[in-house]
């Protein structure tokens, strides 16, 4: 199986033209029958457009001025010209309707894949990539640039389409006459030198733009989500100014790139003007030297009125092509990005019977990122160092330590969440790089320090799995979860959150809001708790999970779990001597490192600081005793 | 107007009601830097216009009279027409240009009003109301929403003024020559007239659905993104990923039916085109059969109509992208119309000196919006000035809406809740922010230094006083640990610091705040006991003789309290003194003696 680091590279290489050429290329290869389609109806509109221009001074000469002067046409061939003139109508309406949709659909699917590409990377790199790129960001990514990626194919085809007529248009002008014709062609490359200088121009001003487009989509993201934190310290202003003045920053680029883009339309419609009287002064110079007859200065004069919309047409294209451009860029940065976890291929519980608790065993595990000098020069920080320590199948260990020690960092290394820098974190005895990843989160949940809760109902946020659907007789259809609603109760009333559920208007089919608005601190915590228990895990990790919830809450939860688990294997950060005493053994952490492991009771004998760690409480209230 | 009802509405609508009319006035009316100088442009516009029409006409008449001349070329005549011609297509272009410039400005003037004001009016909401809208879809109301609306108010509003003016100045021009052949013109144009409202209002539908799934899919984005460790640790990639696919198909179906419905329309004018070129040939004919019209009439008859059919053409091209500004400028606009739940008062009542603030709830009964029951019933109680109340009682007792209520996230249905005697409805807001600060259970820290989380709205308190700050609350040895010190980026939303420090900066932001009334809502629930006790006191000290509630299950607060408020299922059911509670022997004493076991 190819990794996903194997994938060709989706940023566009070379110079300008080629970059171009390549998304074209690209864009339409990946739609092929829906360009197609879109660039007939536009040779057929085009064909109708010259069309009726000609059919018209055809019925003026043959049909309305003799009819007029009285040579007897019959009204059949009157009633025929109108006729005609309303089908060829017809025609090119049928071409613009088919062209639009289909150059409509063919720009929308380019820009729903790039959103997929996009949005799948945001769930297979690493979070160590995520913590680098703001959230805002990447949803501009997925939406402006995403757009902008595919905007230039609304009105490529258009623009190919019509291709035809101006080759046919420039064939026909040399015909009539080389020197008039030379001139008329030259509006060709006049447009491409137009459009050298214009792309110069607009590229930094529109990179400019959807970078600010990002940071005005961050600024408001990270805004909306501090909302309580604004409110709590009535910073609105603060925020309004922080806002506005990241939106005047895009106003003005915008304004630079509409400055532009106000003069590159304007030059492109005038190159073919400009040529038409190039072809009339030098035409009537030439036929007053003898050299052509005027019948071929007017010729190319008209063919030239007739190439004036498709040059229009390519500038359309031209000009959406430098944003376009930019879009592909920031979108590629994100669906080039590497560094993934790499999946292993083991399977988990070959060897040991899979409702066994799992055995863990870390071995010299260091955490290294990348940071900060005392004065500010880049070097490399240990989250983590030198961690050695097993947990036997079915044993319970605490991980203690004060605030920021490393202990989240650990269980997110030793859940899989990160990969460590250096030593190795093993599952039954086999490295956790080499397990596939369906079998690792089967075999381990992770109940993370700040609970997570989507918008979806109890149930969905429980299971994780997709909803039961009624199918067409009303008769729910498995989905391939296989949690029963049984198993959730059950899962809830461990978590004790089956009080609260119950309460709730549609039970496990009430739908908690974005985040879980609409639930209490301690609630969240504990459906993310159920959300755990349900999988059955064969090893529980549990980053001080129940600190929302109120003492006796927590007890009931923990001896739920004690009798529940039988053989899992559990690790529990936690602060709390009761907690603790659910656990075999104690790891004690400080500073990235392991400072001492045994039972608890050997750790208050011979470990100082933790001592004075598990025992504040108890301190405190003395101190508090003596000074009443 | 509306926006100063207060609670009838704790929702922003999805979209707002007004007709198309309506909505322009609206719009214009929060952008009013869109209308500057509009005269001059319109003027100019006309202008630019006219002189892309010379051109032909210049050609044209270079050609008969030129080059066609009786006597042979006036080779003379057409150098000097085309040189006049030249000018004017360079004029035309500048105009042009000059045109564009001056719609961009004013539209992107415009549109940053627009935006401001959303985003504004997004915080001034209560809590509630932002917590009905998803987060990415909010983002949405002030990014894509607003971008919609700038194609055609850039180009759009202007092209539809010429159109209408051209098509006006060629019916008179029209009629000039025949009034029958003009009646001719216009009724083949009719169906569209009549039919127009109808594919308006489907364009309306349409494009109305495209800006609501927007909102939908970056709703579910932004969830994939802030909940990417939830989603790796339980293996739920692929379902995020169905539910994400689901939302971005949505939003391609819903376009591209947009998409198909414009082109409909756009076509339909081709088509009418067709039939008008067709109808004016036959009618025209036979009127000249019956010497009612000269052939030269019937020639510029059909210049006319040419001239005529274009801007026709374009207006219905611009009509589709007022339909697709509408729906995005709905969208903003149902933001700033929804009334605001907590409104300033209408004459604020000063609510007496700064310094120790006495606080009091009077029969207080609050209901969360869409719930059937309140979740808090009769709430009396009385927090003497300068106390230390420590609020306790069970997950989801109503904790957290007390304090909400304290600090007027929201406005109870019934009773009062007072500051120094004044209700808190009768105070200015500003001055109640700066007077009751709360620390959310829910903290959050920008993507910032540890200096500028916690100097955060307080521009003028720099690094040092920071890095003092944290000194006097008992954290400096925990600065010292970080090689930056105040300067260590947090991070996005400070997840490059651990929970219990980001709890930290918290804390030293509200202390910074130098509240009367400092309210903490599970401030220290991730924060090591032993860290959490020097902060704790040296908290108490250094906001001596201020107000403070802190909402705590480690009952280490509740033991360090003045006073004990017992909350159970939405009531007080105890109150009092710590040792006095404990005496009582009731639900405290039950907490209390659960705790001790738990932490010794
Ligand atoms: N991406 C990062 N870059 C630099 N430092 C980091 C990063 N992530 C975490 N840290 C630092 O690593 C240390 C350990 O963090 P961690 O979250 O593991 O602590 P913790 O023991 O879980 O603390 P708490 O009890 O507060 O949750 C902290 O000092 C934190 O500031
Ligand atoms: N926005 C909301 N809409 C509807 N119900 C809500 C909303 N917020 C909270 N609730 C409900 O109101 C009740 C009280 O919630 P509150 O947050 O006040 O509890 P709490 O005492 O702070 O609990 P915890 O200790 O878990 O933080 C809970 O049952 C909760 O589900
Ligand atoms: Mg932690
Ligand atoms: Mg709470």
């Amino acid at each position: 199986m190819p990794s996903p680091d194997d994938r060709p590279l989706h940023a566009l290489s070379g110079g300008a033209v080629r970059r171009s050429l390549l998304l074209i290329g690209r864009g339409i290869a990946s739609q092929p029958r829906t360009f197609t389609i879109a660039i007939v109806a536009s040779v057929v509109y085009g064909i109708g457009l010259v069309a009726s221009g000609w059919l018209l001074g055809r019925i003026t000469d043959g049909v309305v001025l003799p009819a007029i002067e009285g040579s007897g046409v019959s009204t059949g061939s009157i009633w025929l010209a109108g006729l005609g003139l309303l089908l060829i109508g017809a025609v090119t309406a049928v071409g613009v309707a088919l062209r639009r949709i289909y150059a409509g659909i063919g720009a929308l699917d380019v820009q729903a894949g790039h959103r997929r590409a996009v949005t799948r990377q945001y769930l297979r790199l690493p979070m160590t990539w995520h913590r680098r790129h703001p959230a805002g960001q990447l949803l501009s990514n997925a939406n402006a640039d995403a757009e902008a990626a595919g905007g230039v194919f609304m009105p490529l085809p258009f623009a190919l389409g019509v291709l035809v007529m101006i080759i046919v248009a420039g064939v026909a002008m040399i015909a009539a006459d080389p020197v008039l014709g030379i001139i008329g062609v030259s509006v060709l490359p006049l447009v491409l030198v137009v459009n050298a200088v214009y792309r110069n121009y607009m590229s930094p001003a529109i990179t400019h733009v959807q970078h600010q487009r990002a940071v005005v989509a961050d600024v408001a993201h990270e805004s909306f989500e501090a909302a309580a934190v604004v409110k709590a310290l009535g910073t609105e202003d603060f925020e309004e100014r922080r806002f506005a003045a990241a939106s005047r920053t895009l106003r003005d680029a915008n304004i630079a790139v509409g400055r532009i883009r106000s003069v590159f339309d304007p030059v492109i419609d005038l190159l073919p003007g400009l040529a038409t009287l190039g072809v009339l002064a030098v035409g009537a110079t030439r036929v007053a030297a003898g050299v052509v007859d005027t019948g071929a200065v007017i010729t190319t004069a008209y063919l030239l009125t007739v190439m004036t919309f498709p040059v229009r047409a390519i500038g359309f294209v031209l000009g959406d092509l430098p944003r376009s451009l930019v879009g592909h860029d920031r979108v590629s940065r994100v669906i080039d990005a590497r560094g993934y976890l790499g999946a292993g291929r083991h399977r988990l519980g070959d060897a040991v019977p899979t409702d066994e608790g799992l055995r863990l065993d870390l071995d010299g595990v260091g955490v290294r990122v990348p940071s900060h000098d005392a004065d500010g020069a880049a070097t490399e920080a240990d989250l983590l160092t030198d961690v050695t320590f097993s947990v036997p199948a079915g044993r319970t260990v605490a991980i203690v330590g004060s605030t920021g020690a490393g202990k989240s960092t650990l269980v997110d290394v030793i859940a899989r969440l990160r990969d460590p820098s250096s030593g190795v974190v093993r599952y039954d005895g086999r490295d956790a790089r080499e397990i596939a990843d369906a079998d690792r989160t089967g075999a381990i949940a992770l109940v993370a320090q700040s609970a997570f809760v989507f918008e979806d109902t109890v149930r969905g946020n429980v299971t994780l799995a997709d909803e039961v659907e009624p199918d067409g007789e009303g008769l729910p259809v498995s989905t391939g979860s296989g949690y029963t609603d049984e198993q959730v109760w059950a899962a809830l009333a461990i978590a004790q959150a089956d009080g609260f559920v119950a309460a709730l208007p549609d039970g496990l089919d009430t739908v908690i809001g974005e985040r879980g608005a609409s639930l209490s601190g301690g609630q969240r915590q504990r459906l993310a708790i159920a959300r755990a228990l349900i999988r059955r895990p064969r090893l529980l990790i549990l980053d001080d999970a129940t600190s929302a919830v109120d003492p006796l809450v927590e007890q009931a939860i923990l001896a739920g779990l004690r009798r529940s688990a039988g053989d899992v294997t559990v690790i529990l950060v936690a602060y709390r001597t009761a907690t603790i005493g659910l656990a075999d053994s104690v790891v004690h952490v400080e500073r990235g490192r392991v400072v001492d492991a045994g039972t608890h009771a050997d750790l208050l004998g011979r470990d100082r600081g933790y001592r004075r760690l598990v025992t504040a409480y108890q301190r405190g209230r003395e101190e508090r005793e003596v000074a009443r | 107007m509306s926006a100063t009802t207060p609670g009838t509405s704790a929702r922003i609508e999805s979209t707002s009601s007004l007709g198309v009319l309506g909505t322009l006035r609206a719009g214009l009316a929060l952008s009013p830097a869109m209308r500057t100088g509009i005269g001059v442009t319109l003027a100019l516009a006309v202008l630019a216009t006219a002189g892309r029409l010379i051109v032909p006409i210049v050609v044209q008449q270079t050609t008969d009279v030129g080059i066609l001349a009786p006597g042979g070329v006036d080779v003379g005549l057409v150098l000097r027409l085309c040189g006049i011609a030249a000018v004017g297509l360079f004029a035309a272009a500048a105009c042009t240009t000059w045109v564009n410039v001056r719609l961009f400005r004013a539209a992107e003037a415009g549109l940053l009003q627009l935006r401001v004001r959303a985003f504004r009016h997004v915080h001034d909401l209560s809590v509630l109301t932002q917590n009905t809208e998803r987060r990415g879809s909010l983002v949405s109301r002030v990014t894509s929403d607003v971008d919609t609306i700038s194609l055609f108010v850039q180009w759009g509003g202007m092209q539809l003024v010429l159109s209408v003016l051209q098509i006006a100045g060629a019916t008179v021009a029209m009629l000039f020559y025949s009034w029958q052949l003009t009646i001719v013109v216009w009724l083949a144009f009719a169906p569209m007239i009549v039919l127009a409202p109808k594919a308006q209002k489907a364009l309306n539908v349409a494009y109305g659905t495209v800006r609501l799934r927007v909102g939908a899919m970056l709703g579910r984005i932004s969830e994939s993104i802030v909940g990417a460790q939830t989603i790796r640790s339980y293996g739920a990639g692929a379902r995020t990923q169905r539910r994400m696919d689901e939302a971005i198909g949505e939003h391609r179906d819903a376009a591209v039916r947009a998409q198909a419905f414009a082109s409909l329309a756009f076509s339909s004018g081709v088509l009418l085109s067709g039939l008008a070129l067709g109808a004016v040939v036959v009618v025209g004919t036979l009127l000249g059969i019956d010497g009612d019209l000269t052939v030269g009439g019937l020639l510029a008859f059909l210049f006319l109509v040419q001239i005529f059919t274009g801007p026709v053409q374009s207006a219905t091209e611009v009509l589709n992208e007022l339909q697709n500004a509408v729906a995005g400028w709905r969208r903003v606009i149902s933001v700033v119309h929804t009334p605001l739940d907590i409104t300033e008062p209408d004459e604020p009542t000063p609510a007496g000196p700064r310094g120790p603030a006495a606080l009091d709830f009077a029969d207080v009964t609050y209901t969360y919006p869409g719930s059937a029951a309140p979740v808090l019933h009769d709430i009396e109680l009385a927090i003497p000035a300068g106390a230390r109340v420590a609020v306790v009682g069970e997950t989801g007792s109503g904790k957290t809406t007390l304090a909400k209520l304290l600090t007027r996230m929201m406005d109870p249905d019934a009773g009062s809740v007072r500051l120094n005697g004044v209700d808190l409805r009768d105070i200015a807001l500003a001055d109640l922010r700066s007077r009751v600060v709360i620390v959310p259970q829910e903290g959050f820290l920008f993507d910032d230094t540890i200096a500028g989380n916690v100097a955060y709205g307080r521009p003028d308190t720099d690094a040092d006083g920071v890095a003092a700050a944290l000194e006097r609350l008992g954290l400096g040895d925990w600065l010292a640990t970080l090689p930056l010190g105040v300067h260590t980026d947090v991070g996005q939303r400070g997840e490059a610091l651990s929970a219990g420090e980001r709890q930290l900066v918290a804390i030293a932001r509200a202390y910074l705040a130098d509240a009367d009334v400092l309210v903490l809502d599970e401030a220290t629930s991730a924060v090591d006991p032993a860290t959490e006790h020097r902060i704790s006191r040296a908290l108490a000290e250094l906001t001596q003789g201020r107000t403070s509630v802190a909402i705590a299950h480690r009952l280490s607060t509740a033991e360090a309290a003045d006073l004990v408020v017992v909350v159970d299922a939405g009531r007080i059911v105890e109150l009092g003194p710590h040792t006095a509670l404990v005496a009582a022997g009731g639900v405290y004493a039950r907490m209390h003696a659960t705790w001790i076991s738990a932490s010794e």
